[in-house]
């Protein structure tokens, strides 16, 4: 009785020692939830959803504070994939003004701009370089797109533009040859109805 | 003949279609040289990897063969001129492309000499014995192959330099020279076969050097009897440069005719019985494989030391009135070749670069000839079929049955369609070599192939994003850092300054009481207000006492301010 007793304490305190050990070891420092919807969001930090970032957003849509519609970067395609992730319903996209066409970039009017700086600090992602009176200008490459230094611009000399499509960009599109054909459901409303059509003639 | 081969039967692969070849419109003839044209418009990416550099300015005089795109990276290959004459312009122009999307190419007026540039081969022409051979090694052939910007000519594109110097850092025992050429209407190999054997030997042997293999086999279709016969002459006529320079002899086997007996893993399959890995190499397998057309233009590089500047197309289709093979100069027009060699424009119905099966339709026809370019082909209404509409998937299988691949299209086209990209990743997509089999057999005429182009460019599309996303994640949170770090420097600067004046203050203080530093801590608040309030009120006094200039005054003084007051008081 007493030895059991005691190999049941002792076996309690075995692996309590080693679940205590394991949650120091294998510690996760932020919630993985958080980090698997950031993966997901376009991270241009345009800040439409009314977040500061993606990863606030990311944050607020972990905690269930935030619907997962707020991304017009993201489109249809990150609210599906929101939706798969979260297994919740997938909401319509909340898009206040047109959809752009693409991916689109800013670009800096060289002769307009008095090299103030309000652009280069807006940039979430300080894709824009140069220095106080001196000319500035986007790097291509990292801009994502946001829209966010267009604003501050006190002499309105940065512009959004498409990037512009080339061969290696370019791809295939998806096929449209049965577009205008008859969609596979209405093969059997006609068979019906021709089952139809026998039945009472 | 002493060609003992180590193949003792044929394999297979599964699926393929026994199609209508049409080779015969093409294949007999010689291979005639186009004409120089006036104006070359010459890309400079005709190959998989980052494009050309140009070297060249507008205006300069350039030789044929001299370098006028230099390549970019490890994955490239550089562009040469393919005439003598002038740089015009370089620019954006229409290219051969499905997008008809232009892209830069280095436009040459050409002066109609066709001088070339100094060539430096590195083995002399009159070399019998084929000692300078030996004296080779494989760095330099491979460097003079890349050099010459020679990239896989059977449609890949991928620079042949790179391929074979991972071939040669693996270890590759066999190497396959594909002469298949399976597509119908499709003749330049095998016109090549026929009319220049020795080089494509000659060829294959500087391959062999290059990556060490031990055993080379061609395999070519049952349906070119005299290339096969000229290749086997010319290997029986090299017997003895081969036995030097091999253990083995170089094989070729005749493969049975099948589309796509050509596609690089079917052929691989049909003569060594081995598949290559799920999205792997041959070389995984320790095979590699070269095109026909490569070897015979790294035996052009080495042995006369000449780029790759002219390929051979085949200028074929209903709509031709002399089909052939032309050697044309990568730059020429395609409408020039057009008219060289003929062509009805009122019977036209489709122009398409490359096969009926794999090639696509030129947006236009003022496209420049390419490394890429292997057949113009004409059809007259008729010839080939014009798919009706699709209709839905009725789920018959015949499209997995005919893949050469052992894929299932039709899974693949319902995900395709949903969007479903990683369950269409789950099928192995990118397995799909493209070969149009599916869409051939297919009762409903579904454009499977397009489907699966479709869906493989998502997929990369979709990966490119992700990494752009990655990347504006990290600058993001780099600046976030920064402005974090930035913000505390501000605010530790702003302590220190307060912290400074308070100090300095301090010091004041203590100055102002008398510089009784020692005693001015002990003293209360209290105590420290009155004295204050004291000096306040003896300043106060002090001025007031000074306000007063009445006293002090002389006699006089006193009398005049005396008698002022008097007669104030007497009014």
């Amino acid at each position: 009785m007493l030895w059991g007793i005691l190999a049941i304490i002792a076996l309690a305190a075995l692996f309590g020692l080693l679940l205590g050990l394991a949650s120091v070891v294998f510690k996760v420092e932020s919630s993985p939830v958080v980090d698997q919807i950031d993966a997901l969001l376009p991270q241009t930090q345009c800040g439409q959803c009314s977040y500061a970032g993606c990863r606030p957003y990311a944050e607020a849509i972990a905690a269930g504070e935030a619907p997962i519609n707020l991304c017009p970067p993201g489109g249809e395609n990150t609210v599906q994939a929101l939706a798969d992730l979260l297994d919740v319903e997938v909401l319509p996209l909340e898009e206040e003004e047109e959809a752009h066409e693409g991916p689109i970039v800013a670009v800096i009017i060289e002769e307009l701009c008095i090299g103030c700086t309000l652009c280069i600090q807006a940039c979430p992602v300080d894709a824009i370089i140069g220095a106080a009176k001196q000319m500035h200008t986007v790097i291509e490459s990292e801009c994502t797109g946001c829209e966010l230094c267009v604003p501050p611009c006190p002499v309105d000399c940065i512009e959004m533009v498409p990037v512009k499509q080339t061969i290696t960009t370019w791809h295939w599109p998806e096929p449209q040859y049965d577009v205008n054909h008859t969609p596979a459901g209405n093969i059997f409303t006609t068979i019906d109805q021709v089952l139809a059509e026998n039945a009472h003639p | 003949m002493s060609i003992s081969t180590h193949i003792q039967r044929l394999w297979s692969f599964p699926g393929g279609l026994k199609l209508d070849g049409r080779k015969q419109l093409s294949n007999e003839g010689p291979i005639e040289s186009a004409e120089i044209p006036h104006l070359l418009e010459i890309p400079l990416s005709q190959h998989i990897g980052h494009p050309a550099e140009a070297v060249v300015k507008v205006g300069d005089t350039i030789k044929k063969g001299q370098l006028i795109g230099h390549a970019q990276g490890a994955v490239s290959a550089p562009v040469h001129a393919s005439s003598s004459g002038t740089v015009t312009a370089i620019e954006e122009r229409l290219v051969p492309h499905p997008s008809g999307l232009p892209a830069l190419c280095v436009i040459i007026e050409t002066d109609g000499y066709d001088r070339w540039d100094s060539c430096t081969p590195l083995i002399s022409m009159d070399d019998p014995q084929h000692k300078n051979l030996h004296a080779l090694s494989a760095e330099q052939i491979t460097d003079k192959v890349a050099e010459a910007g020679i990239v896989g000519l059977g449609g890949a594109l991928y620079p042949s330099a790179a391929k074979l110097e991972t071939a040669r850092k693996k270890a590759t025992d066999t190497l396959i020279i594909n002469a298949a050429e399976c597509e119908p209407y499709i003749t330049c190999d095998d016109a090549l076969m026929r009319n220049r054997p020795e080089e494509i030997i000659l060829g294959i042997l500087l391959i062999k050097k290059i990556v060490g293999a031990r055993y080379c086999l061609i395999g070519i279709e049952d349906n070119k009897p005299e290339a096969f016969k000229a290749l086997s002459d010319a290997i029986t006529g090299y017997e003895r440069a081969i036995h030097e320079h091999c253990e083995q002899t170089i094989e070729i086997i005749q493969v049975p005719t099948r589309y796509p007996a050509g596609g690089e893993k079917q052929l691989i399959q049909v003569l060594t019985g081995k598949e290559v890995p799920t999205q792997g190499l041959p070389m995984d397998i320790g095979i590699i494989c070269h095109n026909i057309t490569t070897a015979a233009t790294v035996y052009q590089a080495v042995y006369r030391g000449e780029p790759l500047v002219s390929r051979i197309v085949t200028i074929t289709g209903g709509a031709i009135k002399k089909p052939q093979n032309m050697e044309v100069a990568i730059g020429t027009s395609i409408r020039e070749i057009l008219d060289q060699a003929g062509w009805d424009k009122s019977r036209v119905d489709k122009i398409i670069m490359g096969g009926p099966m794999m090639g696509f339709a030129l947006p236009s026809i003022d496209v420049p000839v390419t490394k890429a370019t292997n057949c113009i082909l004409v059809s007259e209404p008729g010839e080939l079929a014009t798919p009706p509409p699709a209709m839905p998937c009725i789920r018959c299988s015949r499209c997995a049955d005919s893949c050469p691949m052992s894929l299932l299209p039709q899974q693949m086209y319902w995900y395709a369609k949903a969007r479903d990209l990683e369950k269409i990743q789950d099928y192995n997509i990118f397995d799909c070599i493209e070969c149009g089999c599916c869409s051939y057999v297919c009762p409903s005429n579904i454009p499977l192939v397009q489907y699966f182009r479709y869906a493989k460019n998502e997929i990369w599309d979709d990966e490119r994003e992700r990494n752009k996303a990655n990347l504006a994640r990290e600058r993001h949170e780099f600046r976030q850092e920064r402005l974090e770090k930035m913000k505390k420097a501000r605010e530790e600067a702003a302590r220190l300054r307060k912290e400074k004046l308070a100090k300095k203050k301090a010091e004041e203080k203590q100055k102002a009481a008398g510089g009784d530093g020692e005693k001015l801590p002990a003293s209360s608040h209290a105590d420290l207000i009155q004295e204050a309030i004291a000096r306040s009120k003896a300043k106060k006094a002090q001025q007031q006492a000074q306000k007063r200039n009445t006293e002090n005054l002389t006699e006089a003084q006193q009398k005049q301010v005396d008698e002022a007051e008097r007669r104030r008081k007497k009014r």
